[in-house]
């Protein structure tokens, strides 16, 4: 019996970082999703490209580059739409496009070597370490210990911040917790699918749990389940066909959220409603 | 549901001299550059059933906001007694209606904001049964929220609220798009919780179906412009100040009804008789 490519220690680590990260994108963008923070997802993956080429060009790993970078631009998003009385869908997009624009410039200026870019822009999940591994476990379990500890509460908030700042629930912290974990999350998962794709994994899962079930604690562990199933069964046909990892576990997030749509029909469309709608 | 509140008409009000639960003086306040409420000036005393009457648009759901301090104040000050527990119910219009939630769940909510799951158990899980059978919701108790009829939504929010307990609860648009039996049931219970001791504040534009109802008004166009019994408030006078439009006012046993002016005329003039002609 061939072990296929698990006989090769890179694929296996891969696998694993692959799997983290999809069930942590999965848990994380329930809330992200439910919130209709949709775009702020979309929005800090492609602004960390700014962080990521900052720190190819440093010469320091870029993850630490963009992890910075995405925590100072989801803080920044936070920071413009509420002071300044501009909705948060133009925040994100001044922040995102000025990110995007430093990447581009700095990469131009200072000659980076061509695959930072491409690692940037689209992943190098063959290229992870025992580090990616342990960065996504740590967050794996914070992501956990926050859900679980704060499950009743942070619903409360998610539903319905207005009422659950009235009752007392610290809606304020929640959401900067929030921003702070979709912005660790997208970091942890560049790895994996790049800026380009990482908002995709954020959304994709959660959308898909939702056209399946009308339950938020079902929820939380459907979303998860299709991302990391999405993810195995990616590497494998990634490495079969020799397509990119991230690009084939996306195109496979995105094939299970149209079966879930067709076959749903008429209730699973409209339990998509709103989920699209800028925060 | 039981109702207490004699054809439909809630009284009376406490004596003045209970304590206040909130109290403006010369609030202005509202959202970004635009000032949305100018120098208000109103006392909630304890065991109020306050409605605040007033044309889209004219800042109720705003004033409301700052009674429970959710919105910046600019000018002005709000002294609230914060050892009452508030329940607050907002607009149906700004409920996600798609939450993966059901009826049960949601009443559970408050119960629940401190412990790691909806499931409730003993005296609490007690409470919200009770309360979603008092609300006629037993039915549709593990529906989805999406899924209920306007009236049973309203109720299920209603539900949230009488679930947490309060000492005030404060209501927006609470009959808002429902049936008239759900208005009537929704006055009569408000009639319920405000004989039970709890202070009621509500929004609503409803002046016949509601607002008359109610011991106590206050006219309110961005400003305080009548505060007293429905008799008082909806005045021609008051009437054309709060709403922009002149209003006439009929007396119906003692309940004032109020009519659109231009009811008295007819908007199409009526044909000429063919016999007359």
């Amino acid at each position: 019996m061939t072990m296929g490519p698990l006989k090769y220690g890179f694929f296996r680590e891969g696998l694993i970082v692959v799997v983290l990260a999809a069930a942590l994108c999965g848990l994380v963008g329930v809330y992200v999703v439910l919130r209709r923070m949709s775009y702020v997802g979309h929005g800090i993956g492609h602004a960390v490209f700014g962080g990521a080429a900052f720190a190819a060009v440093c010469g320091f790993d870029y993850l630490i580059g963009a992890g910075l970078w995405g925590l100072g631009a989801a803080a920044l998003i936070g920071l413009i739409g509420r002071r300044r009385g501009l909705s948060d869908d133009v925040a994100i997009g001044v922040v995102t496009t000025a990110s995007v624009a430093v990447g581009v410039v700095l990469f131009s200026t200072f000659g980076a070597a061509r695959r930072n870019v491409d690692a940037v822009l689209f992943g190098d999940v063959l290229g992870a370490r025992r580090i990616d591994m342990v960065v996504l476990i740590t967050l794996a379990i914070a992501a956990l210990a926050v859900v679980v500890t704060q499950y009743a509460p942070l619903l409360f908030a998610t539903f319905d911040p207005v009422v659950a700042r009235v009752a007392g629930v610290p809606v304020r912290r929640f959401e900067l917790v929030l921003l702070a974990g979709v912005g660790l999350t997208v970091m942890a998962t560049m790895r994996v699918s790049g800026v380009l794709l990482v908002s995709a994994m954020l959304v994709i899962p959660p959308a898909t749990a939702r056209l399946l079930t009308d339950s938020f604690p079902r929820m939380l562990w459907i979303s998860p389940a299709i991302g990391a199933t999405a993810a195995a069964v990616g590497m494998f046909v990634s490495y079969s066909a020799d397509w990119p990892a991230g690009a084939t576990v996306v195109l496979l997030d995105a094939v299970v959220f149209a079966v879930a749509f067709v076959a749903g029909g008429a209730r699973a469309r409209r339990a998509l409603v709103g989920l699209d709608a800028h925060r | 549901m039981n109702g207490n509140a004699n054809g439909n008409r809630i009284e009376p009000q406490p004596s003045s001299s209970a304590p206040a639960w909130v109290s403006t003086r010369g609030v202005t306040a509202g959202y970004g550059s635009c000032a949305v409420l100018d120098t208000v000036d109103v006392s909630i005393r304890r065991g109020d059933f306050v409605g605040v009457v007033g044309p889209s648009g004219s800042g109720k759901s705003t004033l409301l906001k700052a009674l429970l301090g959710i919105v910046p104040v600019r000018r002005g000050t709000i002294e609230r007694d914060q050892s009452l527990r508030v329940a607050y119910v907002p607009q149906t219009e700004s409920v996600d209606w798609n939450f993966p939630l059901s009826v049960t769940q949601l009443a559970s909510m408050p119960l629940a904001r401190h412990r790691l799951t909806l499931r409730l158990a003993g005296q609490d899980r007690e409470l919200v049964t009770e309360t979603l059978a008092r609300l006629d919701l037993t039915t549709v108790a593990d529906q989805q929220i999406g899924a209920l009829s306007r009236g049973q939504q309203q109720r299920a929010f209603l539900a949230r609220a009488i679930v947490s307990r309060p000492d005030v609860y404060v209501l927006d648009e609470p009959t808002s798009g429902v049936d008239v039996r759900t208005r009537l049931d929704v006055v009569t219970l408000l009639g319920d919780l405000r004989s039970s001791g709890a202070t009621v504040v509500v929004a609503t534009h409803d002046l016949n179906g509601f607002g008359a109802r109610l011991p106590r008004l206050i006219g309110f166009n961005r400003t305080v412009i009548a505060d007293g019994p429905p008799t008082f408030v909806l005045r021609p006078y008051f009437l054309e100040r709060i709403f922009g439009s002149p209003m006439a006012v009929l007396d119906h046993g003692g309940i004032p009804v109020v009519v659109d002016h231009g009811i008295a005329q007819p908007m199409v003039p009526a044909e000429p008789h063919r016999g007359s002609e």
